[in-house]
């Protein structure tokens, strides 16, 4: 034990001593993000040296899983809480006591850390709308308050977004519109939405940044893509609907790493007021944990905690874990490959609709409710079994075959609904 | 000549070591995932599975489409400009030939964006149009928009092949069809492009693979419905388990080397050697004043278009704000200061391992290339079709196939395999093998095997005769490939990415990509991409002028 204790020891001296301690960071975040922490904390603590491995953040994910204990990345740090409940559950986060006392249990009624004291809140993310004034202007667009607004027909072939599948953040959004607004309701919305939607991005950053260089008008993202972009001198602007949610955004020591004490040190640092100041660059935009860092923000600055945005959805990670493959497949299937049959639809409904002006017609209905439900109704989707098939075993024969069905059945049925919306609608007179 | 000695043996054991290693046991791994249930038994439900996905059937379709379009509008591009730059008297031609490389060394989804902010939805050009006459061009849009942007990126393929082909042409053929009376179109028709064939079908088959198998292009643009985004999309979202992942991956192989075999068939079926290439070559033709203006018209559009991608990156680097405007409004060299400080280290990372890799490719592409059409070792035929291979797999593939075959191996000096700079060296020497190999094959089929009868009869060996004649003979196809490989190397990212294990490791294509994922980086990761294509661009010209130099008769354009 004393050799342990030497360890300890000498781990404990190390910043002290000068001692060198590379620190690894697997994350999803941005280079300046990474960047500018990479600086702060070696300027810091200059025996450490901080190696930033930037992964999306299923590949992260990946990546700790194939490492050996031992040589393992020390930190891993991303938005999705999802990816810390499965890293979790893979037992490869260590728990770290210290944190900064500074900073609140809760935002509104979610907690910051992991109960566990498994992973910790580094910083807060809603999800909002982000739209480019220019383009705005160009095509006379009304400015949205709501994601009920992006399903308005005034703004087809205005929108994009980025499929829940390829993003976290889009699933989160996603998971949010859904519980917010209810599983029937919320997928109208979201198909309405991603019917006027231009493109549904490969990439969650291919959203902020198609909205600012202006190739599409607005786009569902993560409030710090709006924020840095319109910080950076973008013409864009940024709002939270109030149908969002505030979700921490968090940091964890992975188990088995080649130095967790380097590691805690770079968590300790993240957490630390120095830390939480970073936030507030103009290229990184984030919202700190740390509720006393809002009194130093620029004016206008969003603070969580003031009540400042709404979050009338108290996001429920069990929900969205228990239900994430069915809800990424099923939005794949319907929108993301389909996406070109879902806005020949939309776009006929809509023109239908503006030819009736406002008659009611039955026909109209008929078509709106065929693009416009989800093919997987609110019973359907508390299905046991269904939620079991498509978390069972990739390599499971039986299981993979009667998943494909199910997703082509689910492909066939919305195609051929579209194509019927197509023929209604455009029988409207 | 044709016994095989204990020599030929050992390199052709050696090279098919090399590939096993690192080809075909991570392609097993691939194959065997597709072809195995749970319990490790073989089983075809997964390919049944699959083509029940009607998604899956309409995705195959499309990339047949995709890649079919592009090899013709790729040819469109690439023929007249091979021609015309090596036939006839031409101000620049080497120019030309450099820059119709410079496509090749952005990577895809580099020049995508660039190209977006050009031709797309709200880029200079529709925003113009819109001005001037109220509507707008979709150039951007669907599967074309795939075709226009993989037209681009991929036709020096086939500029490079047809170039090389075209200067080792004994021009003796061309001026003897002229005397009897042949000219224009009618000579191009009937003497040069059938001579030329093995380098266009070279050039033309690869261009269709590598759009079949492409990712990053499709990726960028949005569009899914292709089998490539389809496998990555199954293999990154659903899990490294989704047989139908690999599935797709095997249908890309096979495609390839389907497409590959016809090509080989094609050539093979049919006698292009040409005896005589000594003597002085014919002066170059002229062209009529109205040809000429046809032809710089033709070329100056066609420059125009390849240098899109790079005019659009250029700008972006060099502007503060672009947004829903035909120009930036500001410009900065920030920029570039930003890349300076924080990202030498990935300028030198890639010429170290594409150097290599190149260096790597083009020896086991003359020996592989020797050994297949020079003697009777058997199995020959196989270290030719396990580079095929090559070309069919997805890098992100691949990449996982070494990332598991390798984990925990350890070398002396630099430590974990799979964590140190050598697995991207052998990583891209081996995708970009089948391109360096392509060209030493063109080169060495049109090489006359009696010239080195000839050298033997004279009393060289074998090894005096390889250095001596062949190799000198096939240097124009040894340094295309070179340069290929080089510059694909350069520009790969799918690779790239997942073998990344740090920062300090990361060559500048991850950079570029690191940089494009914020906002405030699009500008540092344009700079970045614009000192790729200097520095790439400036070493391809320049292994231009070395060849000129060594053998001028065998270098397109340099002929003043």
């Amino acid at each position: 034990m004393s050799l342990a204790r030497l360890t300890l020891a000498a781990a404990l001296l190390a910043p002290a001593l000068g001692l060198a301690d590379t620190v690894t960071v697997v994350t999803s975040f941005p280079k300046e993000l990474t960047t500018a922490y990479k600086k702060a904390f070696e300027a810091k603590f200059p025996g450490d040296k901080l190696e930033i491995l930037n992964k999306n953040t299923a590949a992260g994910i990946a990546y700790v899983r194939e490492q050996q204990p031992g040589s393992r990345p020390e930190v891993f740090w991303a938005s999705a809480p999802d990816a810390f409940e499965v890293l979790a559950s893979g037992k490869l986060l260590q728990k770290v006591d210290s944190g900064n006392a500074a900073i609140p249990a809760r935002v509104g009624a979610y907690p910051i850390n992991d109960p566990e004291g498994l992973y910790k809140g580094q910083a807060l993310a809603g999800y909002g709308i982000m739209w480019n004034t220019r383009y705005m202007a160009a095509n006379k667009l009304p400015v949205p308050k709501e994601w009920a607004d992006l399903a308005k027909p005034v703004y087809f072939g205005h929108v994009a977004t980025s499929s829940p599948s390829r993003s976290g953040t889009t699933h989160l959004t996603v998971e949010t519109i859904l519980q917010g607004e209810g599983w029937m309701n919320g997928w109208a919305q979201l198909l309405a939405i991603s019917g006027n939607c231009a493109a549904i991005t490969e990439r969650s950053f291919g959203v902020p940044d198609g909205v600012s260089n202006g190739q599409f008008g607005l786009g569902l993202v993560i409030d710090f893509f709006g924020l840095a972009a319109k910080n950076s001198g973008m013409p864009v602007e940024f709002i939270y609907p109030s149908m969002t949610a505030i979700v921490p955004a968090n940091i964890a020591l992975v188990a088995g790493a080649k130095s967790p004490e380097g590691g805690k040190r770079f968590i300790q640092f993240t957490l630390s007021e120095e830390g939480q100041m970073l936030l507030l660059q103009k290229d990184i935009s984030r919202l700190p944990v740390m509720p006393a860092i809002y009194a130093k923000a620029p004016a206008g600055y969003p603070n969580p905690f003031s009540g400042a945005i709404q979050a009338k959805v108290n996001f429920d990670t069990e929900l969205s874990e228990s239900r994430y493959y069915v809800v990424v497949a099923l939005y794949d299937q319907i929108v993301t490959f389909r996406h070109k049959e879902l806005a020949a639809a939309t776009k006929a409904v809509w023109e239908a609709e503006k030819r009736l002006a406002g008659k009611a017609n039955p026909q109209l209905d008929e078509a709106k409710k065929l693009v416009f439900t989800p093919p997987v109704d609110d019973k359907q989707i508390a299905d046991k079994a269904l939620l079991a098939l498509f978390k069972a075993d990739k390599k499971d024969e039986t299981a993979s075959k009667q998943k494909a069905k199910v997703e082509e059945e689910w492909a066939s049925k919305a195609k051929a609904n579209y194509a019927k919306a197509v023929e209604l609608a455009n029988a409207v007179k | 000549m044709n016994r095989t000695n204990p020599g030929i043996v050992a390199i052709g054991l050696a090279i098919a070591a090399f590939l096993l290693a690192f080809l075909v046991v991570p392609v097993a791994t691939v194959v065997y995932t597709a072809f195995s249930n749970a319990e490790g038994g073989f089983t075809l439900a997964h390919f049944s599975a699959f083509s029940e996905i009607s998604l899956m059937r309409e995705s195959f379709a499309n990339s047949l489409y995709v890649a079919g379009m592009t090899v013709l509008c790729a040819s469109l591009l690439a023929v007249p400009l091979a021609y015309l730059t090596v036939r006839f008297q031409f101000r620049g031609a080497a120019l030309i030939h450099t820059l119709g490389v410079l496509p090749l060394i952005m990577p895809a989804f580099v020049g995508a964006a660039a190209m977006q902010l050009l031709f797309g939805r709200s880029g200079s050009v529709n925003l113009i149009l819109n001005d001037a006459f109220g509507f707008t061009l979709p150039l951007m849009e669907g599967l074309h928009g795939v075709i226009f942007v993989e037209t681009l990126h991929y036709f020096p393929f086939v500029l490079l092949n047809l170039a090389a082909s075209l200067a080792n042409i004994d021009t003796s053929m061309e001026e003897a069809a002229q005397n009897l009376g042949s000219s224009g179109f009618r000579l191009f028709r009937k003497i040069v492009f059938p001579l030329a064939l093995p380098g266009y079908i070279a050039g033309a088959s690869l261009v269709f693979i590598k759009v079949f198998d492409d990712l990053g292009t499709p990726l960028v643009l949005n569009v899914t419905n292709l089998l490539a985004p389809q496998a990555y999309l199954r293999v990154t979202s659903i899990g490294l388990e989704d047989p139908i992942g690999y599935v797709i991956c095997v249908i890309l192989v096979v495609f390839s080397i389907a497409a590959m075999s016809g090509s080989w068939w094609f050539v093979q079926r049919r006698d292009f050697a040409i005896q005589s290439r000594g003597g002085v070559s014919a002066p170059l033709r002229r062209l009529g004043p109205w040809q000429t203006v046809l032809a710089n018209g033709w070329i100056a559009l066609v420059m125009l278009l390849v240098l899109s991608p790079h005019l659009g990156l250029l700008l972006l680097s060099l502007s503060k704000v672009w947004s829903f405007t035909v120009l930036p409004e500001q410009f900065t060299l920030m920029h570039y200061a930003t890349v300076f400080e924080d990202s030498t280290r990935m300028i030198w990372n890639t010429f170290l391992y594409c150097g290599l890799a190149a260096l790597l490719d083009v020896i086991l592409g003359t020996a592989i290339a020797y050994l297949v059409l020079r003697t009777k070792l058997p199995g020959r035929q196989l270290l030719d079709h396990m580079v095929t291979v090559a070309l069919a797999m997805p890098g992100l593939v691949l990449g996982i196939g070494y990332l598991r075959t390798f984990r925990g191996v350890e070398l002396p000096w630099f430590g974990p395999l799979t964590a140190s700079g050598v697995i991207f060296v052998i990583a891209y020497a081996v995708r970009r093998l089948p391109y360096a190999l392509r060209s030493c094959m063109a080169a060495l089929a049109q090489i006359h095997p009696s010239l080195e009868e000839a050298a033997g009869n004279l009393g060289a060996g074998r090894w005096r005769t390889v250095r001596r004649i062949v190799v000198p003979l096939m240097m124009g196809g040894i340094l295309a490939g070179f340069v290929t490989s080089f510059v694909t190397a350069a520009g790969e990212i799918s690779e790239t990415i997942l073998l990344t294990s740090r920062e300090s490791l990361a060559p500048m294509s991850y950079g570029i990509y690191l940089y494009m994922q914020s906002i405030a980086g699009r500008g540092p990761g344009a700079a970045l991409g614009v000192i790729a294509v200097v520095l790439i661009g400036v070493g391809t010209w320049y292994s231009h002028r070395l060849v000129a130099a060594r053998a001028p008769r065998d270098v397109p354009g340099e002929k003043t």
